[in-house]
C-alpha cells in the first residue's frame, strides 16, 4: 500500500480560491439566513454558476462534457460548499447521482452530461441516512418498466429533475432512471435548514433501465462509499468555517479586561479542535484519493472519514454556539446554520457507529 | 533539481541509482553496521539535504525518504538505532543550524554512526516547562567555561558520550536573553550521572550533576545569550521526531492490541469492540496525519505543527495502552519485570501491556507536556493572545524560584 498525496495540488488550490471567491461572492452568510426563510430553498442559480466554473463535472470523462479530472478535485470543491453552507444540490447530482452513474455506465451518459454543465440536477432515490453496507433498496418495486413505491428524506430530489431509482425488478436490483415530474414529491421539513429534503412517491412511474443485478448493486454501493467520502469533505469545510469564526471572535471579544481568547481554559480547547481538524484534513485527503475507485481500501477510506470527520464536525459546530456566548444561539447568528448541517451530516449516510461496523469487517476485527 | 555534482541532476532516479551503487560497493551483510554507516556518511547518503562534506548532497529534504526506502527495499536499512534518538533528531539539526565546520566535522559522523551517543541537557529541578528559568551557570574563563549546576530527567545520560546543555551566562538579564548552548563532554570531570528510577521499574533517565565542568569556547553552539534560539531549533526538532517514512496502518500500538482481539476471542467483550474501534478510528487518523505532515515537511522545515502530532500520539497511546490491560482481564493484573535496569533505549513493543501502560504516561510529559504543546497550538498556530507575564522583562536573578 503507497501513501496517497495526502496535500493539495496547485491545480486543487486554483480550484478552490474560484469556487471560494464565488461562493462569498453568491452565498454570503446573510443571503443563506434569508433563503431559508423562502420557499426556495435550493439556490438553482448558485448551482448554474458552479457548473459554469466546471465545479459540478469534475470526475466526469471529458467526451461527455466533464472535467475528466478526479472525486479530489471534486472533494474540494464540497469542503467550500461545507465552509459556506451553501444550499445547491452538489451531494444528491453532483456527487451520488454521478458516482452511480460513472459506476454503471451506459444509457446514464446523458445525464452525466447535463450535470456536468448544469443542464440537469439528478437525486439519487435513497432515504439520506441510508448506512453502509445496507441491502438493495425493495421499497420500489418495477414492473413492466413501471416504478411503484415510496422513498423518504431524498436529498436534492425537490430541485431535480432526474431521478435515479434502485428498484426491485422481476429480474433482482435495478437501477432506473425516472423523471422528478413523474414522481409526488413532498418536502420534509429538515433538520438542516440549508439541505432540502423530499419524501418521494411513485405510483407506475415509468423507468428507464440504467443497470440491472450485480452492475445496479455495484453501481449504488459505490455510489453511497463515495458519497461518504465527500460528505466528509463538506463536513471538514463546516469544521474549518466553526474553528476559525470561533478564534476570530475570541480575539476580539473582550470580558474581564482581557480578549476572552487568552484564557487558557478556552485556548486549549480551541488547540484541541484545532487538531482534531487538522487530522480530519488528512482523513478527508485520503478518503479523496480512492473515492470511486471501487474495492475495500475506498470503502476503508469512506468509512474512516465518516467515522472520524462527522465527530469532528459536530463538536466544532457546538463549540462554535457555546464559544459565542449568547449571540451564537440566536437565529441572527449563522452559527446555527452549521449545527445542524453539521449534526444532520453526522447522520447522512450512516452514523459513525454505522462506519465504525463497516470498518470491523474491512479489518478483521470482529464483533464480540 | 538543485544541485548537480559529477553531471547529473539529483533527482529521485539519481539517488536510487547512487543508493543502488553504494550497496553494490559495500554489501551490508558483509559490512559492520557502523562502518556501512560511516561510508554512507562520506557518500553524502545519511541526510541528503545536509551539505556536502556533512554526511548530505544539498539535496532537496524531500529526496531523504526516497533514499531511506532505497536503502530498506535493498535490506540496508540501519537497526537498533532506538537509543540515537537524541543525537539524530535533535543535537544533529541544531549542530547543522548553528555549528562551526569544525563542530559539523568533529560531530556529525560519530553521531550518525552510532558510534557516539547523545543526550539532551536541558531540564532541571527549577526549570521544566518553564525551560527559560533554568539556573545551571556557565562562566568564561579564558577560552572556555566553567560550568557548575543540576540537570535532571536526563534521558540516557549514562550512555552518551556528549550532551547538549543550556546554561545561564547572564543572570542580570531576563531569563529569555542570558542563556548560552553548549556540547558537554560526558566523560569530562565533574560530570556525575546517577539514575532515577521510574514509574516502570527501570531507569532510562537520570540526574546529571555539573561540578566545576570546563566545556572548551570552540564547544559553545551558537553565540554567547544566544541559547534560547538555539535550543528552539533543538525542541521543534524534538517534536517532530518523523520518520524517513511513513508509519504502516496499525503499526503502532493499536496494532498490538488489534491483534490481541484478533487471536483471543474469548477476551472480546461489546463495550470494548466499541472502545477499540473507537481508538482503530483515531490511530488511523493520527497516522495519516503524520502521513500528511511527512509530506508537507518534505518540502520545508518543522513547524508547529509537529507540536499536535506530538500531543496527538501521547493522548493516543495512553489510551490504547489503558484499553489493552482492560482487555487481557486477568492477565493484566501481571506485570512483565519490575527489576531496576537501565534500558539502551525503550523499545515499547516488546514489552508487556503493563509496560505500555506505564511508558506512555511519560509521553504527555516528555518533550513538552500537551498543556505546553496545547498552549503552543493555541498561541502559535491559532494566533490566541498569549498569557498575561509577569516574567518577561524581569531580570532572571530577580524572578521568584
Ligand atoms: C520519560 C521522560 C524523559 C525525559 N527526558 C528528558 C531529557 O532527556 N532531557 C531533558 O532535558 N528533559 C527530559 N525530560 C523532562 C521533561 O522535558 C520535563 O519533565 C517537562 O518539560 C515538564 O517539566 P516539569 O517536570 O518540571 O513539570 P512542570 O513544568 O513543573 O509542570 C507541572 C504541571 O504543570 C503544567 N504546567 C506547567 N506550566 C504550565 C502552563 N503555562 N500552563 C498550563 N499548565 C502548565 C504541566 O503541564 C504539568 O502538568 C523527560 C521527562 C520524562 C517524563
Amino acid at each position: 500500500m503507497s501513501e496517497a498525496d495526502l496535500l493539495y495540488t496547485e491545480i486543487e488550490e486554483e480550484l478552490r480560491a474560484s469556487v471560494r471567491a464565488l461562493l462569498a461572492d453568491r452565498c454570503p452568510a446573510e443571503s443563506v439566513l434569508a433563503r431559508v426563510e423562502t420557499d426556495e430553498v435550493a439556490d438553482l442559480e448558485l448551482a448554474k454558476e458552479l457548473a459554469g466554473l466546471g465545479a459540478t463535472g469534475l470526475p466526469v470523462p471529458e467526451e461527455l462534457g466533464g472535467a475528466g479530472a478526479s472525486w479530489r478535485e471534486a472533494s474540494v470543491v464540497a469542503e467550500e460548499l461545507g465552509r459556506a453552507a451553501a444550499p445547491v444540490p452538489f451531494l444528491g447530482g453532483a456527487v451520488l447521482s454521478a458516482a452511480a452513474l460513472l459506476e454503471a455506465g451506459g444509457a446514464g451518459g446523458e445525464v452525466l452530461s447535463g450535470i456536468a454543465d448544469g443542464t440537469s440536477i439528478a437525486a439519487l432515490a435513497v432515504p439520506l441516512g441510508t448506512p453502509p453496507g445496507a441491502g438493495y433498496p425493495s421499497a420500489v418495486r418495477a414492473e413492466g418498466g413501471l416504478l411503484t413505491g415510496a422513498v423518504p428524506g431524498v436529498v436534492d430530489a425537490l430541485a431535480a429533475d432526474v431521478l435515479l431509482v434502485p428498484a426491485a425488478g422481476p429480474d433482482g436490483p435495478a437501477l432506473y432512471r425516472v423523471e422528478a415530474a413523474d414522481a409526488a414529491r413532498t418536502a420534509v421539513v429538515s433538520l438542516d435548514l440549508t439541505r432540502p429534503l423530499a419524501d418521494l412517491a411513485l405510483d407506475g412511474a415509468p423507468g428507464t433501465l440504467l443497470a440491472s443485478g450485480a452492475d445496479a448493486e455495484r453501481a449504488l454501493r459505490t455510489a453511497l462509499s463515495t458519497g461518504a467520502a465527500l460528505l466528509a469533505a463538506e463536513q471538514l469545510g463546516v469544521a474549518e468555517w466553526a474553528l476559525s469564526t470561533t478564534v476570530d471572535y475570541l480575539k476580539t471579544r473582550t470580558q474581564f479586561g482581557r480578549p476572552v481568547g487568552s484564557f487558557q481554559a478556552l485556548k486549549h480547547r480551541l488547540a484541541d479542535l484545532w487538531v482534531s481538524v487538522s487530522q480530519a484534513r488528512a482523513v478527508v485527503r485520503a478518503a479523496a484519493s480512492t473515492a470511486g475507485t471501487g474495492g475495500a481500501e475506498a470503502e476503508l477510506n469512506a468509512s474512516l472519514a465518516q467515522a472520524f470527520v462527522s465527530g469532528v464536525a459536530v463538536k466544532a459546530a457546538e463549540e462554535a454556539v457555546q464559544l459565542h456566548g449568547g449571540i451564537g444561539f440566536t437565529w441572527e447568528h449563522p452559527a446555527h446554520l452549521y449545527l445542524k448541517r453539521a449534526k444532520s451530516d453526522a447522520i447522512a449516510l450512516g452514523t459513525a457507529d454505522r462506519h465504525r461496523l463497516a470498518l470491523a469487517a474491512l479489518v478483521d476485527l470482529a464483533p464480540a | 533539481m538543485t544541485t548537480v555534482t559529477d553531471g547529473a541532476a539529483l533527482d529521485a532516479a539519481e539517488l536510487r541509482r547512487r543508493v543502488a551503487g553504494f550497496v553494490a560497493e559495500h554489501d551490508p551483510a558483509a559490512t559492520p553496521q557502523q562502518e556501512f554507516l560511516a561510508a554512507r556518511f562520506d557518500a553524502g547518503l545519511a541526510w541528503v539535504h545536509f551539505p556536502e562534506g556533512a554526511g548530505g548532497l544539498g539535496a532537496p529534504r524531500s529526496l531523504q525518504p526516497v533514499v531511506d526506502e532505497e536503502f530498506e527495499r535493498l535490506g540496508a536499512a540501519p537497526t537498533g538505532r532506538e537509543g540515537l534518538v537524541i543525537g539524530l533528531g535533535m543535537a544533529a539539526p541544531t549542530i547543522l543550524a548553528f555549528g562551526t565546520p569544525e563542530q559539523r566535522e568533529r560531530f556529525l559522523k560519530p553521531l550518525y554512526t552510532g558510534e557516539e551517543v547523545w543526550c539532551q541537557l536541558f531540564s532541571e529541578p527549577g526549570a521544566g516547562s518553564d525551560l527559560a528559568a533554568l539556573g545551571t551557570r556557565a562562566v568564561p574563563d579564558g577560552d572556555s567555561w566553567v560550568v557548575n549546576g543540576q540537570k535532571v530527567w536526563t534521558s540516557l545520560a549514562h550512555e552518551a558520550r556528549w550532551g547538549i546543555l543550556v546554561t545561564r551566562t547572564d543572570p542580570d538579564v531576563p531569563k529569555h536573553k542570558g542563556m548560552t548552548y553548549f556540547i558537554c563532554d560526558m566523560h569530562a570531570e565533574g560530570v556525575e550521572v546517577r539514575p532515577l528510577r521510574q514509574i516502570t521499574g527501570e531507569a532510562e533517565f537520570n540526574e546529571v550533576y555539573l561540578t566545576d565542568v570546563r566545556i572548551p569556547d570552540a564547544h559553545r553552539l551558537g553565540a554567547a545569550g544566544e541559547g534560547w534560539k538555539v535550543a528552539q531549533t533543538t525542541l521543534m526538532n524534538e517534536r517532530v521526531a518523523i520518520g524517513g517514512h511513513a508509519d504502516p496502518r496499525e503499526g503502532g500500538l493499536i496494532g498490538v492490541v488489534a491483534d490481541i482481539w484478533r487471536d483471543r476471542p474469548e477476551l472480546r467483550t461489546p463495550g470494548s469492540h466499541d472502545a477499540l474501534l473507537r481508538l482503530w478510528v483515531e490511530a488511523e487518523a493520527a497516522r495519516l496525519t503524520k502521513e500528511r505532515l511527512r509530506q508537507q515537511l518534505a518540502i520545508g522545515q518543522p513547524g508547529p505543527e509537529g507540536s499536535a502530532a506530538k500531543y496527538a500520539f501521547s493522548r493516543l497511546n495512553q489510551e490504547i495502552s489503558g484499553l489493552e490491560v482492560e482487555l487481557l482481564g486477568q492477565e493484566g493484573l501481571t506485570y512483565d519485570d519490575w527489576t531496576f535496569r537501565r534500558p539502551e533505549g525503550v523499545n515499547f513493543t516488546k514489552r508487556g501491556a503493563g509496560f505500555h501502560y506505564l511508558r506512555s504516561k511519560g509521553n504527555s510529559i516528555e518533550g513538552g507536556t500537551t498543556e505546553i504543546l496545547r498552549n503552543i497550538i493555541a498561541e502559535r498556530i491559532l494566533g490566541l493572545p498569549g498569557e498575561i507575564r509577569v516574567d518577561k522583562d524581569v531580570a532572571w536573578k530577580d524572578l521568584p524560584k
